[in-house]
């Protein structure tokens, strides 16, 4: 957004400029004096939507690093809906991100092994809800959200334990 | 090109092993009856389609209830009860003797006759006939007539399961198949095959048709589909939750779980018109709905006490009363046919088991001492409890009676399964 309008006023400028050269008197002097600020005004415009686009993609790659470095999955404690601080943390980076595009994200909500598998499809829902939810209380279009549960049916960790359950208990955003 | 037949008919056989079920039986009622089932006699010569004896054999075994005596040990293999010699049967102590004749070949016929050793007496003959493509079907039949002469319980061996296998796949996405088998895991037939997660299968009341969810568009959606037929019927395509699908007693209702309206709640779909009506109205998860033998109430899984328990909802009054108190989760109920058992989930010290619940004492009884248990289906006689639990790190099927005397095991030759649904009696 602050990309168009640092170069949305560098467009003004150069019209402005335009128009002053248009305007301008016939004396041949203050003609190129008038094309020289032009010029000038258009190059000054040019570097700093040049500067503004260097520092916007500058912004958009921290950001994306900023997902990469937290991952696309979310995860839950046993039977609990609820975002624990390490996932609002990841859920924030993402947040960030989205709000400089208009993708569209699927939330995917799991659950571990136990308990009844209908039950846990419940649970898994109540999981990609409640990351749903954070991200527009934050400024995310509803309308941009798709969440869908899977329950317990496609566990990354085939094991029983919690070093395998804990895996499994989880929002993927796809 | 024999040699390319066999080869042929080999590969048929190892994928159709696939999905098939292996019986185990690991715990028996103390004092097994000895029953002596003597090879059938096949009257339209060369070799017989289907050893009927062995099927009836099998079927008694895996009641718990029977002893079935070796055919190594037999002095005798009579198929008439002039060829019946008491005291060859008295001398390996078999309490009871069955022998029978089949005959037919478009349309078989089986006849037997039931005998008393210890009585010297004849105490039961029948005859069952039905389309030859059907004979494990039609000895099942018979093993119901022989089990309810002798304990007083009709059998339940001429019926069908359901149940999803998963083969995992590490490279991608698992394969999901939804297998329809006889009683005893024979026969075993992929009616559905997915890359996307297929559960909650469940019967008409006639068994000529199931329902079941499947992610194939990606979303959980409810289908039916007729098993003569194969026609298949979306039935919901719901924004959220589309699940646990449970015909109405009378086989015009499907109960169901959908999320469109924020929570998961029970709705009721009328299948002529496919209109909707809500029954739950709350905020916590409700779930897993299942009838009532009458088809007056409807119990379910609900959170909205912290943690779930079983509901009852009366379709007239509206009311709901809550029915398991005992331990801190209690889910997925089935009721048996008297309207008295209760089959649940049941966790206790974080393990989950199945358990009892006796509507009329209000008593619940753990019946399985394994762990993970789930998705207890009870059968249409009420006499046993399929459910799903794990083996080291794969899901097998087990089986326990009502009074947790009997238990027998079903893994799978490869893969997990999971989600077993016994059918209710077939009509003929």
């Amino acid at each position: 957004m602050k990309q168009f309008t640092v170069a949305g006023k560098a467009l003004t400028l150069l019209f402005t400029a335009a128009f002053l050269v248009a305007c301008s008197s016939s004396d041949t002097k203050e003609d190129e004096d008038a094309a020289a600020r032009a010029a000038a005004a258009a190059a000054a415009a040019e570097e700093a939507q040049r500067a503004a686009a260097a520092q916007a993609e500058a912004e958009q790659r921290r950001l994306q690093d900023a997902v990469a470095s937290v991952g696309n999955v979310f995860y839950f404690e046993f039977d609990s809906s609820n975002l624990t601080p390490d996932a609002q943390r990841s859920v924030d980076a993402h947040i960030a991100l989205l709000k400089t595009n208009d993708k569209t994200i699927r939330l995917e909500g799991h659950t571990d092994e136990r308990g009844t598998r209908d039950y846990n499809m419940a649970l898994g829902e109540r999981r990609a809800n409640s990351v749903r939810d954070y991200m527009v209380a934050n400024g995310v279009a509803s309308y941009r959200i798709e969440t869908v549960s899977y329950g317990e049916e496609q566990p990354v960790a085939y094991g029983s334990g919690e070093s395998n359950w804990s895996q499994n208990r989880r929002v993927e955003l796809k | 090109m024999t040699r390319l037949l066999l080869s042929l008919v080999l590969t048929l056989v190892a994928f159709g092993a696939r999905a098939e079920l292996v019986i185990e039986i690991t715990q028996g009622v103390d004092n097994p009856t000895a029953i002596a089932v003597s090879p059938f006699d096949w009257q339209n010569g060369g070799a017989a389609p289907e050893d009927v004896a062995m099927v009836i054999q099998g079927d008694l075994a895996r009641s718990g209830q029977f002893a079935p005596v070796d055919r190594k040990d037999m002095l005798g293999r009579p198929s008439t009860e002039k060829e019946v010699f008491y005291r060859d049967w008295r001398a390996i102590s078999a309490e009871y003797l069955l022998i029978g004749r089949v005959s037919g070949t478009e349309q078989m016929k089986i006849e037997y006759e039931l005998f008393d050793v210890n009585r010297q007496t004849k105490v039961f003959n029948g005859t069952e006939t039905g389309p030859a493509s059907e004979a494990r079907m039609l000895a099942h039949r018979v093993s119901d007539a022989i089990y309810e002469k002798l304990t007083g319980i009709p059998g339940a061996f001429a019926t069908r399961l359901l149940y999803v296998s998963v083969t995992r796949n590490p490279a991608g996405k698992d394969y999901y198949r939804l297998t329809l088998a006889d009683s005893d895991g024979a026969r075993p037939i992929v009616l559905l095959e997915s890359r996307e997660p297929i559960l909650a299968p469940a019967w008409s009341p006639d068994g000529k048709e199931i329902a079941y969810v499947s992610f194939e568009t990606s979303r959980p959606a409810i289908f039916r589909q007729n098993l003569a037929t194969g026609a298949r019927e979306q039935l919901t395509n719901f924004q959220g939750l589309n699940s646990s699908p449970a015909w109405s007693p009378d086989g015009g209702t499907m109960a169901m779980v959908l999320s469109k309206d924020g929570s998961p709640d029970i709705y009721l779909m009328d299948l002529a018109s496919k209109r909707l009506t809500r029954v739950t109205r709350h905020y916590a998860i409700d779930t897993e709905p299942t009838w009532m033998p009458d088809g007056k109430s409807l119990l379910f899984t609900s959170d909205r006490g912290g943690r779930p328990q079983i509901y009852r909802y009366d379709l007239r009054s509206g009311t709901t009363e809550r029915v398991t108190y005992e331990g801190a989760y209690n889910a997925r109920a089935r009721v048996a046919q008297d309207g008295r058992n209760v089959v649940v989930v049941h966790q206790s010290n974080g393990r989950f088991h199945i358990a009892i619940h006796d509507l009329v004492t209000n008593r619940l009884q753990v019946l399985t001492s394994t762990e993970l248990d789930e998705s207890p289906s009870i059968a249409p006689n009420g006499s046993m409890v399929l459910y799903a639990t794990k083996s080291g790190d794969r899901g097998i099927l087990a089986a326990v009676s009502v009074d947790g005397g009997v238990k027998f095991r079903l893994p799978a030759r490869e893969g997990d399964v999971r989600e077993p649904a016994w059918s209710p009696y077939m009509s003929r």
